[in-house]
Parts: structure tokens; sequence; C-alpha cells
């Protein structure tokens, strides 16, 4: 199953003039209370906690701190061909950032120069640095371990601008494997014959379905499959008229509890075949089901609900599961 | 402060890719029938009831919801739920104790890691406006850790080998971390009873008395290589109980706590055998608190961590006495 | 022994749709700003961080209090993260009063938020797992058939949810904070307003907002004179989504919490000894609904107490002065809101939407499918 939404962030004060700044190939700092600059910038001061007010330009370029290998890089990853993971400090910042490094394995060294790669039309995102790549003077790569750091050089202080950049949108997409209980599983296969069927929890002996796995108040794993039939009673609705993202029915409709005969619990469903107006609590219902030819595991076999035409079931005999 | 002990505990055995349902009633049920039945409790004698877990992990909002239904919480339960690590249910549940409020509490952690890719997954904890939209896997992130720490001669590749029992020989999968590197995720659910003196030689002939429990979070940053704050935890402890998810994080771990060199480390292998996340650190203390019960041990010290690169971690010290 | 404690600041931001000034750490800081403000506190004094915040699908972060804890100023120190579902902002307020109570701490922020505009909450909460019915509705899909439930069962007159609609989004307008500030609105426009899920209509219905509350809690070692809400009792109740026979008018978990809680404070007879009640309302009849479940009237007889006009901040029993969730609903945050408007009114730092001799108060949250229920009482006074 997939879950994916695309973010829309605001940014505010500090984050936005960062982006700001890489949309126009620079990379902004923030200096906290100690001198020390930080890149990317925080938004807040670390010890006195005030707002960052002080954003510095650093350089294009710097060191790489640390590196790792990605020899399969993944969805969404900066580049689709193997590149390393670094932690890279600019010259003027003094903590290091993540980002990826184009350059072959046996070129990656700690300590090994690397440049900015920005994007050829910015998105207002981290982005908008494509990826890092060696620079081209072997002269200025010492090759050797991070040595202590020199704090970095007084850089002129940037005036904090109005951001023109507000908002990133970060999609975000996820995959996910669901299992089927065993009873659920049973459930499903049973739907795939025109059945349904319900578990018993052998110690309250109350009827459930959709079967769960455990009994919710006797927390025992519940055990007997019972058939259910598929009429039952509306115990309560509401007609929804409301559109919204991932909706999958057109409103208006019905949104039922039905309790089917046989179980002891309500069971979520779709009432149609009625003007929505016309519905009732206690009406009294039977499963319209698909053509048997699109039949699954699935309680999607069951198009909708629809009025039998039986008179309502009296208040008291469904009032407890209200 | 009261003293509490932990009286009863049991884990899932870690399993890689289980066929178990994302809500975790399946792992939960047979490990809270086992810990009731340790302890001679009922349902109705736990005073308060807690549980860690990740809505990420599960695919969905409220995932932690659907895990009630083992619990059998009717009539209804004093309960709580924190979006972490179950080691932090059980501070918690600690803490609840500690007001006097209940005298008992049922801590359980849960995860079925194998329904998504956790690996992927956990960018999304990191700075989602700068960092996590490059989608910088788990591994690639720990590894950046390890190389800093190979390079400033804290440990070796071999070291690191040592830990996880394999050698420099096999292949790397996020240079310079290799396949034994890397705790495997799992699918699991751990389950601690928590009882305060009084109750707890009640119910248990050696329970494990909690001499201290302390947790603290860091700035996120990936370059961390020691937790001052540890230092002096470990004094006189027999064994630990390490949840190092990365065998370099064991190292740092064992540097931070200063520990000695005859303290026997993970004897069942910590999470390197397999990583439940969000039950993993909950079964350290578990883990550390059989120790004692079992008699095999006077004092033990469990660990727990959270986000990236050992950023946020929790101490929990078990000894035979109060 | 127990340990008393006592809130001695709240802050809360400025609710709205899209608060797209701000990052997720601007949002926060706003209230917790407000609230070490309100409690003059420095950060130094903070021992331990609580957050609350409900799904970390609506941010698209997972566990953001880790990224975050640098600005929360919970850097090198204990942080906690609490989820209960909508009830969470309750559960928040409850554990950080736990860890003042138990003695481990002396001062503790705790913070709840939700910057839901990110995505779109209907769509997280209308996920469905596979296997099961597409129904999803949203939370308004699934709390309508209850209401329409309890007016079959109370035979309580239709024009009851409009009344508290009415009320509150009138109440919201002598908030500065709340997202939703209505001083024109009447019974007449609420019911003329579109039906959303029937019986609940737009104007019947929680917005969907970004928003934060912070509060300070300290021992009362801690309180040096400061104006204090002292938290004489909490209580916090869960029970199943779905069980057969389970009540969802009137469900068991929210009834025995606010047992448990009348007992410790002491409180016999809520409706006269409370005076004023911050409920977690999101769609409209809730109010009569949870007044019968927290015991201020018998069952049926809730929408009576709403209909007299006792709920009105002049009335009786006031309650969700601050126009309450159905005026600004960023739904991590909400249960603290009420928890935190609750303090406000016993501190006398309401303002506007103050209720006069406002001595004890009610802080209510529910969450899940009406499984989850926290709760507390303040007071002006130490005993």
């Amino acid at each position: 199953m997939e879950i994916g939404f695309d973010y829309t962030r605001s940014l505010g004060p500090t984050l936005g003039a960062f982006l700001t700044g890489l949309a126009g190939r620079r990379i902004l700092g923030s200096r906290a209370s100690d001198g020390r600059v930080h890149v990317p910038p925080l938004e807040y001061d670390p010890h006195t906690h005030e707002p960052t007010t002080d954003l510095v330009e650093v350089a294009g370029e710097g060191s790489v701190v640390s590196w790792s290998w990605t020899a399969s890089p993944a969805d969404g990853q900066p580049l689709a061909t193997p590149f390393a993971w670094a932690l890279i400090r600019l010259d003027g910042a003094d903590t290091p950032m993540l980002h990826a490094v184009d350059a072959p394995h046996d070129q990656m060294r700690t300590g090994m120069r690397v440049r900015a790669r920005f994007a050829d039309s910015p998105a207002g995102s981290i982005r908008d640095i494509v990826c890092f790549i060696p620079t081209q003077d072997p002269a200025r790569d010492p090759g050797v371990r991070q040595a202590n750091h020199v704090p970095a050089a007084p850089q002129d202080v940037v005036c904090r601008a109005d951001p023109g950049i507000s908002m990133t949108t970060t999609p975000i997409h996820l995959r996910y494997e669901h299992y089927a209980s065993p009873e659920e599983s049973r459930y499903l296969r049973a739907l795939a014959q025109g059945r349904i069927i319900g578990q018993r929890c052998p110690s309250c002996r109350k009827v459930y379905v959709p079967p769960r796995g455990a009994c919710p108040t006797c927390g025992v794993p519940t055990g007997d499959d019972v058939p259910v039939a598929d009429t039952g009673t509306i115990t309560t609705f509401c007609i929804v008229n409301v559109p919204f993202p991932g909706q999958r029915t057109k409103p208006p409709y019905v949104h039922a509890a039905v309790l089917l005969d046989g179980a002891d619990i309500p069971f979520q469903h779709l009432i149609l075949g009625c003007p929505a107006g016309e519905v009732r609590m206690g009406q009294r219902v039977r499963a319209v089901w698909r053509p048997r030819e699109q039949w699954g595991p699935t309680p999607q076999n069951i198009s909708h609900f629809e009025p039998t035409g039986e008179p309502d079931a009296d208040f008291h005999s469904y009032a407890s599961h209200l | 402060m009261k003293d509490v002990a932990v009286v009863a505990l049991a884990q899932s055995p870690p399993v890689r890719r289980g066929t178990g349902t994302t809500s975790g009633v399946d792992m939960l049920v047979p490990l809270l029938t086992a810990t009731l039945e340790q302890t001679g409790l009922s349902r109705q004698d736990i005073g308060f009831w807690c549980s860690g877990s990740s809505d990420y992990l599960a695919g969905r909002a409220f995932s932690f919801v659907n895990a009630v239904d083992a619990l059998g919480a009717y009539p209804p339960i004093n309960e709580s739920h924190v979006e972490m690590d179950g080691a932090w249910a059980l501070y918690e549940a600690w803490v609840k104790i500690q007001t006097g409020e209940v005298d008992t509490a049922l801590v359980y952690g849960f995860g079925k890691s194998s329904a998504g890719d956790l690996n992927r997954i956990l960018a999304l904890q990191l700075d989602p406006y700068l960092v996590a939209p490059l989608w910088p896997d788990a591994r690639g992130i720990a590894a950046l850790q390890a190389r800093l720490g190979i390079e400033a001669g804290l440990w070796t590749e071999k070291d690191m080998a040592q830990i996880a029992g394999g050698t420099t020989d096999d292949p790397y999968v996020a240079e310079p971390l290799r396949e034994h590197d890397c705790a495997p995720f799992a699918d699991g659910a751990a389950v601690v009873v928590l009882a305060s003196a009084g109750r707890a030689e009640q119910i248990c002939d050696r329970p494990a008395w909690i001499t201290g429990i302390e947790h603290r979070v860091e700035p996120q940053s990936f370059d961390r290589l020691d937790i001052p704050w540890l230092a002096g935890l470990a004094q006189d402890v027999d064994i630990v109980e390490l949840h190092a998810p990365y065998t370099h994080q064991e190292i740092i771990l064992r540097r931070s706590l200063r520990l000695a060199d005859d303290v026997i480390v993970n004897p069942g292998g910590g999470v390197l055998i397999g990583h439940a996340m969000f039950a993993a650190g909950l079964a350290r203390v578990g883990e550390a608190a059989r120790h004692i019960i079992e008699g095999r041990a006077r004092r033990t010290l469990a660990h727990a961590t959270s986000g990236p690169a050992l950023q946020q971690n929790l101490i929990c010290v078990l000894a035979e006495k109060k | 022994m127990r340990q008393q404690a006592a809130v001695v600041g709240v802050g809360q931001t400025h609710h709205a749709s899209k608060r797209v000034d701000v990052s997720m750490a601007g949002l926060c800081r706003e209230a917790i700003d407000r609230a070490m403000a309100d409690a003059s506190a420095a950060w130094a004094d903070i021992d331990a961080v609580v957050v609350g915040k409900a799904p970390d699908l609506f941010e698209g972060v997972m566990m953001p209090e880790l990224y975050l804890a640098e600005a929360l100023g919970a850097a090198g120190k204990p942080l906690l993260r609490v989820h209960t579902a909508g009830s969470v902002g309750g559960a928040t307020g409850i554990v950080a009063a736990s860890l003042v109570e138990a003695g481990v701490h002396d001062t503790v922020l705790a913070v709840a938020w939700e910057k839901q505009s990110e995505s779109n909450a209907m769509w997280a909460l209308s996920i469905n797992p596979p296997f099961h019915m597409p129904l999803g509705a949203g939370a308004g899909g699934y709390f309508s058939p209850h209401i329409r439930a309890y007016i079959r069962r109370s035979q309580a007159p239709v024009h009851i949810g409009a009344m508290v609609a009415a009320k509150d989004r009138r109440n919201g307008a002598l908030n500065p904070f709340a997202h939703l500030r209505q001083p024109d609105i009447t019974v007449e426009s609420v019911q003329a307003s579109a039906m959303l899920w029937d019986p609940v209509r737009y104007d019947e219905t929680c917005p969907s907002s970004d928003g934060a509350c912070a509060v300070v809690i300290s021992s009362a070692g801690q309180v040096k004179g400061r104006r204090a809400a002292w938290v004489k009792a909490t209580a916090m109740r869960t029970e199943p989504t779905m069980f057969a026979g389970k009540d969802h008018v009137n469900p068991r978990a929210g009834a025995d919490a606010a047992e448990v809680l009348w007992r410790k404070a002491g409180i016999t007879r809520p409706a006269d000894e409370i005076d004023v009640a911050e409920i977690y309302v999101p769609f409209s009849w809730y109010e009569p609904m949870w007044l019968e479940n927290l015991g201020f009237a018998a069952p049926g007889q809730g929408w009576r107490l709403t209909e007299s006009g006792a709920t009105a901040i002049g009335g009786s029993l006031p309650v969700n002065p601050s126009g309450g969730v159905l005026c600004s609903n960023p739904i991590g945050a909400s249960g603290l809101l009420r928890f935190g408007e609750a303090a406000m009114q016993v501190m006398g730092r309401a303002g506007e939407h103050q209720v006069a001799w406002a001595r004890t108060a009610l802080g209510h949250a529910y969450g899940g499918g009406s499984q989850y229920f926290s709760m507390w009482i303040v007071s002006s006074e130490s005993q």
C-alpha cells in the first residue's frame, strides 16, 4: 500500500533566507552568540535560545569531514549513480553540512576539497544544490586527516532581508506491505465465496465481524468462526456531503453502522438504493453483492447495503449497540 | 524516590520478515499472557499501562490504537502511549509509580519493521527542510559517524567486526560499514512489568530493583563520538545490555560509559541478532532485569537509544537489592 | 509523598488554518516563549521537556521533537514525546505534572503542537489499510453517527448543536489567539450552514488549525509567589475503539476518568463546585454529550444545561469560554489548550474571556474513537 503526499512546508525567516540564498547560488550560515558559524543555519541560538538574527555568507566550497559510500542509490536520493554521503565543512563555517559528493569511489578521501554544484533552475529546496563535486585544484587538497579546526575568519554580516522564498514542497511517498492475520484471511476468503463470517470470543461469547486479533474486552484470541447473515439493522449513520482528498465514493452517501444478524457489533458500510434522507436508525437492510465474477478476498465484494422493506427494528433491539 | 522493580518480562524473538499484522496484536497477546502468568496478576490488577511504538513503522496514523485490542481494556484502563521506544514508556510508567497513583505498571513496545523500508523511512527523522529531502538512508548516515571514529583513531574496522563476530574480508554495504556492522531490522515486541516495593516482593522472588533511571537528548548531529553524561553510570555493574544498532555505536557506548574490561556486554547478542525497533530498548531493560531475576548478576545496566547517531539515550541501572 | 505541581505560565500561538509565516520550530517557540514569559522562567530553570503531538503523518516528519530538540531548549535534557491521539495535549500536561508530582523534576516545560497544514488532516485521518472498506470520511464521518444516536436517545431538540456553535464562536471572538472568531454568528446562521455529515453542519464543526500550546509546571517550592494554577487531580482512562456493547454516546472510559477525578479532588457536586470547564468539543453536540459523560448533568439531560444558557460565560457553568476546539483545532495541541485555558482562568489571565471569580477549573480532552480521556482540575488555591 502506498502512502504519499506532497508536503507543503513554510520555512520561517531563517530557513527562508537560506533557501533564497541557495536560489541565488549563495550559501548562508548563522553566527551564534559564541561566534561559531553554523551551516545550515540554526533557527535559534544554541546557548541563548534567541532567534537567529545574524546570517553570514560562507564559501561554496570546503572540505569533506567524513564520507560513506552509496553503491546502489535509492529513489529520491541526490544522484542515480553511486555517490558518497558526506559531511562537508564549507570555508567560513564551523559545522559540517550533509550532502552528496559526486566523485569516483577511489577519489573519495576525508579532507578532500569539494564545491557545490547548483541546479540550473532553482526550485526553492535543498536540492538547489544538486551535489558537491571535487574542486579542480589539487594543491588545495592536503589529503591529511582533519586538523584542529581554525575558527572562521570574520565575514561580512548579511542583513536579513525579507526572504524571497517562504515555502518548499517535499513529496513523501512510502510503500508498506500489510499482512492479514489468520482470522482476517479466513474472513476475506469467505467473502470471496460470498459469505460473511465473524469470530466468537471464547470468554465473553460475543461475535465480532470483521475479526480482530483478540477480543477487545477480554484480550484473548477470538476462536470459532461463526456465519453471519448479510442482512441486518442500521443502528446509526450519517450522510456524508463533504468531498475530501482520498475519498472513494462521490457524496452524498450514507455511511452507516449495520448490525448484521448474528453479530454483536455493528459493521461499517455504505447505504445506497434509497434517497439518503429516507435512511433511518433501525432500518432493515441487506447486502448488495457485486457480480460474482468480480469477487475477490475483500469486503468490497459487497457494493453497499439497501433497505429490505421490512418494518424497522424496535429501538431497544439495537439501543445497546449505540 | 520509591523503590520500583522489574518483576516480569517477555519478548518475542526478533523475526526479520514476519507475516504478522502491523497492529501488533498478534505479537503482543502471547507476551501479555506470559507476563501476567509470571506475575500471577490479572489484567485488572495492573495499575497503569504504557506503550511505545511508531506510526511510521505501521504505515498509518494512530497505529497504536489497534494494539489496545490485545489488552482487554474493558473496564477502562489507566493507559498512555509515547511515540518512542518502549524504554521511554517504561520511564513514564516508573514516574507514574513514583507519584503514588499506582503500584504496578505493564509496559510494552512493538513494531513491525518489515512492513516498510525502514532504512529509507528513517530519513524522516531528520531535518524536514534541509536534510530529509535528500533521502539519506539510515546506514549511510551511521557510516559517517563510523568513519569519523576510525579516522580519529578511536576504533578500527577490525574492532567493529569483532563485536559482530564478522571479518574485514566481507564486502561493504555502506562503506565503511559492512553487513555485520548493521543490526538487521526485525519485527518484535517486548513487555516489562513494574511494581513498587511492597508489591514487588509478593510478585517476584528476586525483583530487579531500578536503582537509577535517566535519559537525555542531544542536538541532532551525525558526528557524535562521545556521550559525556554516561560517564560513571556503569560503576560496579556485572552485565550491560546496550541498544547499539551499529557496531561502532557499541564502541561509542562502551567508551562513554567507561566500561571496565571485565563487564559482560550483550551476552544475548544485543540487537545485532535482530533490531525490533520500538521494542528493542525496552527489551534491553527486560534482559538486564532477567540477569538479576535469574540470579546471574548483582547489578546490571540497560541502555536504549532513539534518533540518528545515538542522539537520545536512556540508562536504567538494576540491582538485586534496593 | 506526592509533591504538589502548579502551572506557573501558559502560552499559545495565534491559531490559523495555515501558519505560513513560521517553520515548525517557529510555531512551537511562539507558544513556548509566551509561556516562559508568562512564568517569568529562564531557560536554565527548565529541567525537562514533554512534547505532545498527534500523528507524525500530519507533518511528514518522524518524531519531529528529535530534530527540534535544540530549538525547544531540550538539548542536554530529558525529552519525552507523548502521543495518545486527540487527547495527546491533555496527556502531555498530565505527564509533565507527574514528573513534578513524582519529585523527579522541579520545573517542566510541556508543549503540544500541530502544523497540519503541511498536509491535509482529512487525508491523514482517512488512510485505510488494505482489507478494509474504504469508508473513511474523516473525523466528522466517524462522530456524526454517534451524535445522531445521542439526539435519538435524549430526545434533544435539534437546535442544541447550533446553540453550542454560536456560543463557542462568539467566545472565540473574545480570545485573541482563536482561529475562528465570529462575533456575529447566530443560532440561525449556524442552522443555515451546509450540512456536512448529517446531522452535523459546517458551522458546528471544528476547523483544521496550525497551532501550539505550552505550559510551565513547577513544584510548590519553585512557585515562589507567582500566580499559579495548582493541579488538584489528574485522570486518564482508555477503552478499545470498538467492542460489542460499547456506548459510543456516553463512553465508560470518560465516565470512569471523571469519577476518579472528582474523587481525587474531593468534589461531590461537579456542577456546583467547578467554576469553569474547558472541554474538548470538536463537533458542537459533544458539549451536551460530555456534560453528561462528565457528571455535570444526568444522562439525557445535558442538553438542558446548554439550552438554559448555563454554559455561556455569565452562566452557572461556563463551558469553553476560550471558544474551545470549535474555534481552534491544532489536533496535537487542542488538549493542552483546554488544560492551559483552565489554568489561565484560575490564574486570572484569561483577559476578555475571563470568567469572574474562577477558582476551580476543569480541563478535558479526548481522542481516538471516543476512547482516550485525559482530564485535570486546577485551582487558584494550593490547599
